[in-house]
């Protein structure tokens, strides 16, 4: 593997993005590893890891065809790292309140406090438009006893934003 | 005694059936002592069954004593044509498995099973089950119908608890 890319696709959605982009990168030689799509706000976006041969210009020029007629935004960082570094979270915080600014920094601050490390956030506004409530998934790594999270949190709960905190107990078999 | 090679993805061994086992005899004792040994040799694996080594009976060892954070459990475990007889609940959990390296996944797993099922010597037994301990259980019966958990993930986003419903 020579060169390692981190490539962001955001656009429109529509049917078959994904199928015409990885053609697209299938043809020029191209490998995907991890991998993330999402719909957001209706809008497709998507992270993947891409490796191969091409530099930055080619990789852009092999796309265009696609992002051009299905009119995505492209983005290409090389980057560093590679597969197989998985980290697997062990402890769950979920969250949810009453939406106003400010909660997904007041809640992850309290949490970078304490050295939690974010593997996987995932955000949504549920609710209805006069009452939204903002709900978060939180996974990750803490290095502090679950005991020391929950003080530290505690402040959060008293500002009306419940937060819950579980373990993830890993299973092998 | 020397531990067991276990089969990884894609060795399309592990998605066939196991069958039942027949003679209780110190061969099948035997089989087991190794397979016991393989699982000390897996990091941290709570359980393995033996389509994971290449062997087709269905045969599986659970041991949720030593778990970082102590869970309810039956100590050391060797379930032996294991069936389970009832379900209740489910919730979602991370799993991982030594023939799938480096990848987990969630997966929805029944919360209470009670289970029936064979020791070595033959002798038939029944557990009730619950938790970390019943989802080994789930997760290593599915080895012996030739289930992976990555047949099992759910998506990040995939909706994990009971709606109520209205009638």
């Amino acid at each position: 593997m020579s060169n390692w890319y981190m490539l962001t696709l955001t656009g429109e959605d529509q049917p078959g993005i994904v199928a015409r982009v990885t053609q697209a990168l299938f043809e020029r030689d191209m490998i995907l590893g991890e991998a993330s799509m999402l719909r957001l706000g209706g809008n497709f976006t998507i992270m993947m890891m891409v490796g191969g041969g091409l530099d930055v210009p080619a990789l852009e020029q092999a796309l265009e065809p696609v992002t051009g007629a299905l009119g995505l935004s492209l983005h290409i960082d090389p980057m560093r790292g590679g597969l197989h570094r998985h980290v697997p979270p062990n402890l769950m915080v979920r969250v949810s309140g009453a939406d106003r600014a400010g909660i997904v920094a007041r809640v992850t601050g309290v949490l970078a406090e304490t050295g939690f490390n974010i593997l996987d956030l995932e955000s949504d506004v549920a609710g209805t438009a006069e009452k939204p409530v903002y709900i978060m998934q939180i996974a990750g790594v803490a290095t502090v006893p679950l005991e020391s999270l929950e003080t530290a949190v505690s402040d959060l709960r008293d500002e009306g934003i419940e937060v819950n905190i579980s373990p993830v107990e890993m299973l092998v078999g | 005694m020397r531990p067991l090679q276990i089969l990884t993805i894609p060795d399309e061994r592990l998605k066939q059936d196991s069958a039942p086992v027949t003679e209780f005899d110190d061969n099948l004792r035997e089989f087991v002592a190794r397979l016991e040994l393989t699982r000390q040799q897996g990091p941290a694996a709570v359980g393995i069954a033996a389509p994971q080594v290449g062997h087709f009976q269905r045969i599986a060892i659970v041991d949720c004593s030593n778990t970082r954070k102590p869970v309810p459990n039956h100590g050391n475990l060797v379930l032996i044509n294991p069936e389970i007889t009832h379900w209740d609940g489910y919730e979602v959990g991370r799993e991982g498995c030594l023939s799938v390296p480096d990848y987990t996944g969630n997966v929805i797993r029944a919360t209470q099973i009670r289970l029936r099922a064979s020791d070595e010597h033959g002798e038939e037994k029944e557990y009730e089950m619950e938790g970390y301990e019943a989802r080994a259980v789930q997760h290593e019966i599915d080895h012996l119908d030739g289930i992976l958990f990555i047949d099992r993930v759910v998506s990040r986003r995939t909706d994990l608890f009971k709606r109520k419903v209205y009638r």
